[in-house]
């Protein structure tokens, strides 16, 4: 396992965590058909924790951090996302989506707009702002994650690393207070992937709510308080970094902690 | 990039000038050679294509250009100005036992009249044929004879052309789907020209407003215009008419039936799949007909529904069922990921499809599109079966015309060359898009 965020700094003392409680799932369960996808979920998430969940492959980590905006429906159970709680009322679905930004595995930019169309689009088009307000927002956020120079390149024009922070500022735009990732990195070469890293501890450092699927556990150690590991659709364990990495409870963790620290 | 270390040698670079490339590969002799006979096999079809193209193109250049009469205000302008004679020649015929026999034959001589500039031109041949001998008894005969050389007789068209273009539109009015169809085809060049300010709004006028003033234009009975009763539409026009209106119809009633066809509603999939099956599995002659026939039935007793109304609907409805056809094709070719990043950015369901989906799915479909367009065009001919005098119905009125008996071959020439000056156009435009999406984003 390459650790790419070995040599970046976190400052520690920013990550501050508050009490207010960003997302609360309860009982949820979700199938697929009849193959039973999330098995009974319990989750709380407060303001300003940065969590990570792995697993293997298939354990129902990408379903449950989608659920969370509702790409995926579940079945049973309840999901409060800053108390507001997701049912099929499109209201309460555009409120949450309004608040929760994601960052997928294959960046899925849109490849008819440039960079920054891409970052003011939602600005514009759901919270109806000015064009020239969203476009100064745009590059703001295209500043933070490093790439203002790329705004009028078109997201074809660019590498993957690139890609990535770009699908990261076009979600800042929205003012998320909360962060999904789902394996934002894995899509990259090794190269690629501090600069990625990079702009997520900064947006941990700036407070971000975040849930995060990797198998980077380098980022793990340094920015998440919180370690979650999924298998089976279930969650078998949840712990601080060091306690996760150092002292893993169940059998099934230890068997997969120590098949990816293998590599 | 990792260093290698030659150790105590120094590799010296002296770059080399370039060689020039092997002459097989640059210039005329290069291009033959790769394009024309790359290998024995390529190298026979080369030679074969050409003695084709040798053997049917200046037959048809001496035709439509060398030989055609262009100017003149009546047939007469086509007739051979020189004047053919019979002369009587004694020559050698063969009877059927293979005897040879002294015969008497005819054969025609051109003579020019004084002060006359022959308007054609002719050659003499040996032309084989029979002549009666001995009683009862034919002889064949070869007799060398002045033969006239045929060409083309545009003067037909050109008294005609009016016809073909408008139908029976009243002469004066004639400026109005002029202007109408100058206007609507230089808007159409502007918004598809690149780079030009404001293509979006040109074509958002084309769309909305734009049909409606043309079918004032066309129709009249406003602003002083007299009414021209659309049985008396025709020709070019009409053909035109037709195929925009289903093509300008048939896009966003097509997109809506592939929406539709993918909707989460089972009754409004179930209806968008019965329409479109419906339509793509009945030929256009059908369609027409029962635009005819079956559509006035749904309608209240006694509304008298126009002919060509009908026509345009059923013809729209067809074309509508094969673009949506399309754009599912073209929707299903999008990632799942281009919903999904829409989704999480908190856009709807409308503004997602207006905004990601259609105009990457448009764009992929593009040239599917076109090929579509270019075959409704030719198809529009059909309307004839019911009634409409489109391009090609005033084509076989002319050419059965008493007076301009046996001139078809001109009528239709001309008629083909209309169709394949569209249909060459849209299909150009189309290669040139698709190269377009090739290289660009
Ligand atoms: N749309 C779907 N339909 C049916 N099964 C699915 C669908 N999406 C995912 N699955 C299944 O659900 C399980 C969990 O998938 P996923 O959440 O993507 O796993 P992970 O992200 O942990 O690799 C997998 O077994 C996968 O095959
Ligand atoms: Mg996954």
């Amino acid at each position: 396992m390459s650790d790419s965020a070995a040599d970046i700094d976190v400052d520690q003392s920013k990550l501050k965590i508050s009490d207010e409680i960003a997302i609360q799932i309860n009982a949820m369960h979700k199938w697929y058909g009849s193959f039973h996808v999330l098995k009974d979920i319990n989750l709380t998430v407060n303001q300003g924790e940065r969590i990570v969940v792995c697993g293997p492959s298939g354990s129902g980590k990408s379903t449950l951090i989608r659920c969370i905006n509702r790409l995926e429906e579940h079945q049973q159970g309840q999901i409060f996302v800053d108390n507001v709680e997701l049912t099929n009322d499109l209201k309460n679905i555009d409120t949450v989506r309004r608040e929760v930004g994601m960052v997928f595995q294959h960046f899925n930019l849109f490849p008819h707009l440039t960079v920054l169309e891409n970052c003011t689009l939602a600005p514009i088009w759901v919270r109806k702002m000015p064009k020239a307000e969203a476009e100064e927002i745009g590059m703001r956020f295209l500043e933070t994650v490093r790439i203002p120079e790329q705004a009028d390149k078109f997201p074809g024009q660019l590498s993957g690393g690139q890609q990535q922070r770009v699908a990261i500022a076009r979600s800042l735009c929205m003012n998320p207070r909360i962060m999904l990732f789902d394996e934002p990195t894995s899509a990259l070469d090794p190269e690629m992937i501090k600069e990625v890293l990079e702009v997520m501890i900064q947006l941990a450092e700036d407070g971000m709510t975040m849930i995060c699927v990797t198998h980077e556990m380098g980022f793990a150690r340094k920015v998440a308080n919180r370690v979650i590991f999924m298998d089976q659709g279930e969650i078998v364990e949840q712990n601080e970094p060091e306690e996760f990495f150092n002292n893993p409870k169940s059998d099934r963790t230890q068997l997969f902690l120590s098949q990816i620290l293998s590599h | 990039m990792s260093h290698t270390d030659y150790g105590e040698t120094e590799a010296v670079f002296t770059p080399r000038p370039d060689l020039p490339p092997p002459a097989s590969t640059v210039g005329l002799v290069g291009w033959v050679r790769s394009n024309l006979v790359p290998d024995w096999f390529n190298g026979a079809m080369t030679v074969l294509a050409i003695i084709a193209l040798f053997m049917v193109i200046p037959p048809i250049i001496n035709w439509t250009l060398l030989d055609a009469h262009f100017v003149g205000d009546s047939r007469k302008a086509c007739k051979p100005n020189v004047q053919i004679i019979r002369d009587k020649v004694t020559t050698q015929g063969t009877m059927p036992d293979g005897s040879t026999i002294e015969v008497q034959a005819t054969a025609d001589r051109i003579v020019i009249p004084e002060g006359v500039t022959p308007n054609v031109r002719w050659e003499r041949k040996m032309v084989e044929g029979v002549v009666r001998a001995k009683g009862r008894e034919y002889a064949k005969v070869v007799v060398e004879k002045d033969v006239v050389i045929e060409g083309a007789c545009w003067v037909f068209v050109g008294i005609r052309f009016d016809q073909f273009i408008y139908g029976f539109y009243p002469r004066e009015e004639r400026w109005r789907p002029t202007a109408v169809i100058g206007i609507g085809l230089l808007m159409i060049i502007y918004a598809l020209t690149d780079g030009l300010p404001h293509r979006g709004r040109v074509a958002m006028f084309l769309l909305i407003p734009f049909p409606v003033i043309a079918f004032f234009m066309f129709s009249g009975g406003v602003f002083g215009m007299p009414h021209v009763d659309n049985a008396k539409w025709g020709g070019l026009v009409l053909t035109i008419i037709i195929s925009s209106v289903a093509i300008t119809g048939a896009l966003p009633i097509g997109i809506s039936l592939a929406l539709g066809r993918r909707s989460q509603m089972p009754i409004i999939r179930w209806f968008c799949v019965l329409v479109i099956e419906f339509f793509r599995s009945v030929p256009m002659i059908t369609i027409l007909f029962m635009a005819l026939v079956v559509l006035p039935l749904f309608l209240p007793a006694g509304t008298s529904f126009d002919q060509l109304l009908r026509v345009l609907i059923g013809v729209t409805l067809f074309v509508a069922a094969y673009t949506a056809e399309v754009v599912r094709g073209g929707l299903q070719a999008l990632p799942k990921g281009q919903y999904e990043a829409a989704n999480a950015l908190g856009l709807g369901y409308w503004k997602m499809m207006r905004l990601i989906i259609l105009p990457q799915a448009l764009r992929i479909m593009i040239p599917a599109i076109v090929s579509l367009f270019i075959g409704i065009f030719k198809d529009t001919t059909l309307v004839q079966i019911v009634g409409l005098n489109d391009l090609l119905t005033m084509v076989q009125l002319a050419v059965t015309d008493a007076q301009w008996i046996g001139l078809s071959k001109e009528g239709y020439f001309f008629c083909g060359f209309v169709f394949f000056i569209f249909c060459f156009s849209m299909s150009r435009y189309s290669m040139y898009l698709e190269r377009k999406l090739h290289t660009g984003h």
